[in-house]
């Protein structure tokens, strides 16, 4: 899937500003196929701007963003969009679960927008819940799950279709602890099994252990330092 | 705690006699745990030996206090390889990691590279430890966890602290 030799992903230089506020100054990282990077630092440094940036869902005013040998800060929205709908996936802190859909629908809902045949999306969709521990919600409401569930919900949807990159942004942000560390533990072992890059913002630690290296954001500008010794 | 390497950083400020750099490491570093006369001597005179610092004459007077010391090139040395150095990430340096910083904003020097170097290396450490706990009995996982827990906190500290360098700076310089 990896382009010969070079990364899966890999933005160079990226600036953004929202208005007169400067997101990024100079943004880039590198993601292996495969590999789980974790993106660290204080809370408006421009963690989630950089996430967005990478998956397509905002342009860069200057800099590049490549994934897979396409350069898709240039593509137009539709191009972009069938991308993130074809090849990523994507885990949030809160309220992604569509409301009026059963859990097993929402996890359904990226194959039913690539054009699988209901019957055979859920059943798919269905074979998540017993590995993430959901054996039993399949037709429960968002309402009627429990913060952890809602969002392991939210992870079999990230991973349903078997992305090349799952993007997460503070995934375990609304949870406690051991939540937390469940989310984690099932996003990396499915991840791994099926071989899909992890891009994780976080601001834990502990969660951030989880991922092969971290680079962290500090004032909208990137450094990764590999570890001494 | 390395007394000797925190002497080093005091003197290269300015030669200092004796009991002044007991009073300099006090007010730093000894707040609850003052440095006994015994030790700044011993530490002086073995730093002495080994050539990382110079004692002046004895100065006429009465009293052990009376040479003044002066740190050489090499003990300059050692100390700017112990301050860039991480210190090995395990629970419970808060002191030690305190000391750098504060060492490292006293002599003008970058805290930040330092602070960004002992946080690679917890990172490191505490990734070992999630690998570990993940394929480790629960007794063993316990044990990790209590180290993941610890150094969370002193990552959360260099966090902290990170970023607040500037007033810091200020605070200590004055
Ligand atoms: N849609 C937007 N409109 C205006 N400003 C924005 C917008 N999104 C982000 N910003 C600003 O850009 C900067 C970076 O925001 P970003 O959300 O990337 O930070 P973050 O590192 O994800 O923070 P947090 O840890 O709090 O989520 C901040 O100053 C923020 O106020
Ligand atoms: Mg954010």
């Amino acid at each position: 899937m990896s382009t010969a030799g070079g990364p899966l992903l890999a933005a160079t230089d990226l600036e953004l500003s929202f208005g007169a506020t400067p997101a990024l100054r100079s943004a880039s990282i590198t993601v292996d196929a495969g590999e789980l990077v974790a993106v660290m630092g204080p809370s408006g440094s421009g963690k989630s701007t950089l996430l967005h940036c990478l998956a397509g869902i905002l342009v860069p005013e200057h800099g590049q963003v490549v994934f897979d040998a396409i350069r898709i800060d240039t593509l137009r929205e539709a191009a972009r969009s069938e991308l993130r709908r074809s090849r990523f996936g994507f885990v949030f802190q809160f309220g992604q679960l569509v409301p009026e859909l059963t859990a097993e629908e929402n996890v359904a809902l990226p194959l039913l927008l690539e054009g699988v045949r209901r019957h055979d999306a859920l059943g798919r969709a269905r074979g998540w819940f017993d590995r993430l521990d959901l054996g039993g919600l399949e037709r429960r409401r968002s309402g009627e799950l429990s913060g952890g569930e809602a969002q392991r919900v939210a992870l079999a949807r990230a991973l349903v279709a078997g992305p090349d990159v799952v993007f997460a942004d503070e995934p375990t942000g609304s949870l406690d602890t051991l939540a937390g560390e469940h989310v984690m533990e099932l996003l990396v072992g499915a991840a791994r099994d099926q071989g899909s890059a992890v891009v994780l913002v976080t601001h834990d630690a502990r969660v951030a252990a989880y991922a092969d290296r971290e680079v962290i954001v500090r004032d909208g500008r990137t450094t990764s330092l590999l570890p001494a010794r | 705690m390395s007394v000797p390497l925190a002497l080093l950083g005091l003197l290269e400020r300015e030669p200092r006699h004796g009991y002044d750099l007991k009073r300099d490491y006090d007010a730093f570093f000894g707040r609850d745990k003052p440095l006994p006369f015994g030790q700044v001597y011993a530490t002086l005179g073995r730093l002495a030996r080994d050539g990382k610092v110079i004692a002046g004459e004895a100065e006429p007077g009465s009293g052990p206090d009376r040479k003044r010391y002066v740190i050489t090139a090499d003990g300059v040395s050692d100390l700017e390889a112990w301050l860039a150095e991480p210190v090995p990430a395990e629970p419970h340096l808060q002191t030690v990691l305190f000391v750098k910083v504060v060492l490292a904003l006293l002599s003008g020097r970058s805290a930040e590279t330092y602070l960004d170097t002992q946080r690679a290396a917890h990172m490191a450490r505490m990734r070992e430890l999630t690998e570990l706990r993940r394929s480790s009995t629960l007794v063993d996982a316990l044990l990790a966890d209590h180290g993941l827990f610890h150094l969370e906190a002193d990552l959360r500290w260099i966090d902290l602290t990170a970023s607040r360098l500037d007033a810091l700076a200020k605070e200590v310089q004055a």
